[in-house]
């Protein structure tokens, strides 16, 4: 079986490579980027969809990134069980897919907002957030214009009873205040998983956070949980 | 076709001009090369009021891989790498339409540098604004910052500094200045020199459209307003990730063997920049180029100014692959000529030739002028006012007019401005924005660094333009100095008002002669730059702003500082500059003026200052410095105060003289200055350093608490003074 992660390239797509690099080189797993053409996900034991700007993101954000080929292939992937971690704007992409409820509107400022943000762990039974401890506070950098969570009241309740939501705003602290909610989110959510656990999106960047020089790496035990994830044996 | 009586006036084009055309060719223009000479022969393309001023200034030293005449400038900043960087401004289009003007700002600069081969990775910028007060000064800034972020934000390149300065005589000629700075290795550099007869011009990127036609002329006349409208260009940063990603691959194989982006003048002027550089002709069909819409005639192909499109000069054998690789992109490439021996500009429509001129006829026979200069006797009067008739603070009144400074617009917080712009991608942001006097940046697969930074104090340079350049070259490197770097080089971007006008010629040529002394003073080449002249609208220029971008290398880039200081560190002022209220930020907040003798320089004093801190950084003697700039001491302190959430307290012998006036010492400016903290065990280490560079070590106070304690002058809570600072740009976008 493969251990291989690969970060799906859209046209448009920019931290493709800052995702790859975090893998690659700091925690040192086999990674390389997927074409978004390419059909064949089966060398694949895990798939990152990284931020951007998909196709320019001139309509919805990831509206025109769902109709791509790779797409139909990580929707089996995703329904193997296999990890797919949406991150800002693969969370977009994620949410327009529906591999993940709900969708991401504009921040309530109307703006694009890059800065650290407090998270507070609120579920570490998931593909990807196995390596935190539950109520747990880190910290990772937010860079987009449109991370507004949004699902219906219905959707909303059946993610908070079932314990979808990943990750949310809140102070230094851990508490959740209108403040520490950089983009309006319902819930002040950032982060949501599917049912199984294996596919989660979020808009804050664990690939940014990978060495205390460029500001923190609290983002490196994210990436590091799908190892651990996987069945044994499959990672070195 | 004729040349109508005065059409030359519509590109403007002098008759002096026009008739030394024809004299060239022998004969008159046809209209595609009277629009092409229009467009070469702008200030814009042709340097005709700066060039001879640009000759002096120096753009060489050992480290300097490629200096001014390519897209950009290059120097070696070690293990085989170089940091390859410019500054641009886009200043009329910005004044029409912010957004698009600011967007493809960032687009053009950023090409200039993939183009070398390069891979971007920081963007800054530097912008200059009337009033916010005023509605339409409110919209230009915020859409101004709007654009640089779209722009910047989609193509994945962090902004990562940059700077931004407010006065009446921006309102109606805003500056934006964009810089980029990318990295490649040595023998990745690419130059734009077309060569090898038989060699395929091939155009790749965004279809020609009808957009930006004449930018380039009218970026060399008055009045944006009036002039502008109806020539800017839209920006699409998805095409232009797509060419940077596609251009950085087509540059792996050596069958590519020039690259030039289409920008001011589109085709016309890369070509012939192409051609001549090379000294070999060039010639292009305008029907093979794909266009964006029907009915464009040739002379409208040769002047569009549509972004995202680059020249390429291709092998023959390389054709086929450059055009899989601008497929794999989802682009398209087309081949529209080839390169000749006879030194020619040959443009076809088909099987007709719309335009025949030797290239250099664009180029080397471009008219330059040296205007009579002459200073604004009002100038004159506001620098030569006596300020010792003003009422000096009284001790108690320190601490409101220290709150007052940081809430000024000119000195407070950027964070409204810098968190609109992603500065966390590429994952190499090592001191983001508002952290320190430069951005440091690591680069991956090395322990170094780069440190850079913009800089330039518009108001000392309308008050004396000579000494307002020294400072900005002084101060963007004491910046990158301040955070441990070693200058290598700067790029310029002369912003001024009319050339043609006595005051404007005066301020261009003493800014140049300015930079040029502190340049070499200070060690430090010129290697790349941009001219914006005719910044100016009815009777009101600009200030003139020669802004310098500075680029330096930290050799291990973990042994850097930023403006944040620890409890219990020792606080020095390092450097004997006198302090002086000309042309400083308080004199325009608290009396509302514009006047009196900006400080003076001593740029040896400065040369061994800023070597003497970056040392002091890289022992570990230093733990933070903040350049003592605009504002003053009580500023500086207040700054480090908030940015480190720890306050001040002042120590007796730190107070300012009992003899001297409290306004220059509190809040009057100087060069060569710079607070430094650093550990108490170090404090010994730090004062030997100083007396062996000769460098005057004032211990001023320590950090600590959570006020800002200057003693028998009051205090201010860190909280109350960041309230202040933050509340600057505030509600004001």
């Amino acid at each position: 079986m493969s251990d291989l992660i690969g970060v799906i390239t859209f046209p448009g797509s920019n931290g493709d490579h800052d995702a790859l690099h975090a893998i690659s080189n700091d925690i040192g797993a086999p990674a390389r980027l997927v074409d978004y053409r390419e059909t064949d996900l089966s060398p694949f034991a895990a798939l990152i969809v990284p931020g951007g700007f998909s196709y320019g993101d001139y309509l919805r954000c990831g509206a025109i990134a769902r109709f791509a080929p790779i797409v139909e292939p990580l929707r089996e992937f995703a329904a193997r069980g296999g990890p797919v971690l949406g991150i800002c704007n693969g969370f977009q992409v994620l949410t327009e897919a529906h591999l993940l409820p709900g969708a991401l509107l504009r921040n309530k400022t109307l703006r694009f907002h890059c800065h650290w943000t407090w998270l507070r762990i609120e579920q570490t039974d998931t593909a990807w957030t196995g390596g935190y401890t539950r109520g747990e506070i880190i910290r990772l950098p937010v860079a987009h214009g449109d991370g507004s969570y949004y699902a219906d009241p219905e959707t909303l309740a059946r993610l908070e009873d079932t314990g979808r939501v990943v990750a949310r705003y809140c102070t230094a602290e851990g508490e959740i205040t209108d403040e520490s909610n950089p983009n309006g989110s319902l819930n002040a959510i950032a982060g949501v998983a599917n049912e199984r656990g294996n596919v989660v999106g979020l808009m804050p960047h664990p690939e940014r956070a990978t060495d205390p020089l460029i500001g923190g790496d609290d983002g490196l035990r994210m990436l590091r949980s799908v190892l651990a994830f996987l069945p044994a044996g499959v990672t070195r | 076709m004729a040349i109508a009586a005065g059409a030359w006036r519509e590109v403007a084009l002098s008759d002096a001009e026009y008739e030394r055309i024809v004299e060239l060719l022998g004969r008159e223009p046809t209209p595609v090369e009277l629009g092409m000479f229009g467009a070469m022969w702008s200030e814009h393309c042709g340097y005709k009021h700066s060039r001879p001023h640009l000759k002096r200034l120096p753009t060489e030293a050992p480290w300097v891989l490629q200096g001014p005449g390519e897209n950009a400038g290059a120097v070696d900043i070690g293990d085989g790498l170089a940091a390859v960087f410019k500054v641009e401004s886009h200043n009329h289009p910005s004044a029409v339409e912010p957004y698009q003007g600011a967007a493809t700002g960032v687009g053009g600069i950023v090409r200039d540098i993939f183009t070398m081969g390069a891979r971007p990775i920081a963007l800054l910028d530097a912008l200059r604004f009337g009033p916010l007060d005023q509605p339409r000064n409110r919209y230009l800034f915020d859409n101004v910052v709007g654009g640089i972020g779209g722009y910047g934000n989609c193509l994945g390149i962090p902004t990562v500094g940059g700077e931004v300065f407010f006065d009446e005589t921006f309102s109606a000629n805003p500056l934006v200045n964009a810089m980029c700075v990318g990295i490649a290795p040595h023998d990745g550099i690419v130059r734009a020199r077309a060569s090898g007869i038989g060699n395929i011009i091939m155009l790749i990127g965004a279809e020609t459209g009808r957009d930006g036609l004449h930018g380039a002329t009218f970026a060399s006349v008055e009045d944006p307003e009036g002039s502008h409208r109806g020539v800017i260009q839209v920006g699409n940063p998805f095409l232009e990730k797509l060419l940077l990603e596609a251009c950085l691959e087509l540059l792996q194989g050596d069958d590519v063997v020039a690259m030039q982006d289409l920008g001011a003048a589109g085709l016309t002027s890369s070509t012939v920049e192409c051609a001549s550089r090379g000294g070999v002709g060039v010639e292009i069909d305008v029907a093979l180029v794909p266009r964006r819409e029907t009915g464009m005639t040739p002379y409208e192909v040769m002047l569009s100014e549509s972004q995202e499109r680059m020249l390429l000069v291709v092998k023959p054998e390389g054709v086929e692959r450059v055009q899989r690789v601008v497929e794999k992109w989802s682009l398209q490439a087309a081949a529209i000529g080839k390169i000749t021996g006879d030194g020619m500009v040959r443009v076809r429509d088909g099987e007709q030739v719309v335009a025949e001129v030797p290239a250099r006829f664009f180029t080397d026979e471009c008219p330059t002028y040296l205007r009579p200069a002459a200073e604004s006797p009002a100038i004159r009067a506001a620098r030569e006012r006596d300020l010792s008739g003003l009422p000096d603070v009284q001790p108690d009144q320190v601490p409101d007019v220290l709150l007052r400074l940081l809430r000024s617009p000119n000195i407070g917080s950027r964070r409204p401005v810098y968190e609109r712009y992603d500065h966390t991608i590429l994952t190499n942001t090592v001191v983001p924005p508002g952290a320190a006097d430069a951005a440091v940046l690591r680069i991956k697969g090395t322990q170094r660094g780069i440190a850079v930074a913009i800089d330039c104090n518009s108001r000392y340079c309308y008050l004396d333009p000579e000494l307002g350049a020294m400072h900005a070259v002084a101060e963007a490197t004491r910046n990158v100095a301040c955070v441990g770097g070693r200058p290598l080089a700067i790029t310029n971007c002369l912003n001024f008002g009319n050339p043609e006008k006595p005051a404007g010629a005066y301020q261009l040529e003493r800014a140049v002669t300015g930079m040029a002394s502190a340049c070499r003073a200070l060690g430090i080449p010129v290697v790349s730059g941009n001219v914006s002249l005719y910044n100016e609208t009815g009777e009101v220029a600009v200030m003139p702003t020669p802004m310098v971008g500075a680029v330096g290398v930290l050799d291990d880039v973990r042994r850097h500082v930023t403006q944040r200081w620890q409890s219990g560190q020792v606080v020095y002022l390092l450097g004997d500059g006198a302090p002086s209220l000309g042309g400083s930020e308080y004199l325009a907040v608290v009396h509302g003026l514009t006047a009196g003798r900006p400080p003076a320089l001593d740029l040896d004093a400065e040369r061994s200052l800023q070597e003497t801190v970056r040392r002091g950084i890289e022992e570990g003697v230093i733990a933070a410095a903040h350049d003592c700039s605009a504002g003053g001491l009580a500023v500086m302190l207040a700054e480090m105060a908030i940015a480190s959430g720890i306050g001040f307290v002042l120590l007796e012998e730190g107070e300012p003289a009992e003899s001297g006036r409290l306004d220059v010492a509190w809040f009057g400016e100087a060069g060569s200055r710079i607070v430094v903290a650093c550990a108490a065990e170090n404090a010994g280490r730090l004062e030997s350093l100083c007396a062996e560079a000769g460098i005057a070590c004032r211990r001023l106070g320590r950090a600590d608490g959570e006020t800002i304690d200057l003693r028998r002058f009051g205090s201010v809570t860190v909280a109350d003074a960041r309230d202040a600072y933050e509340s600057a740009l505030l509600n004001l976008s």
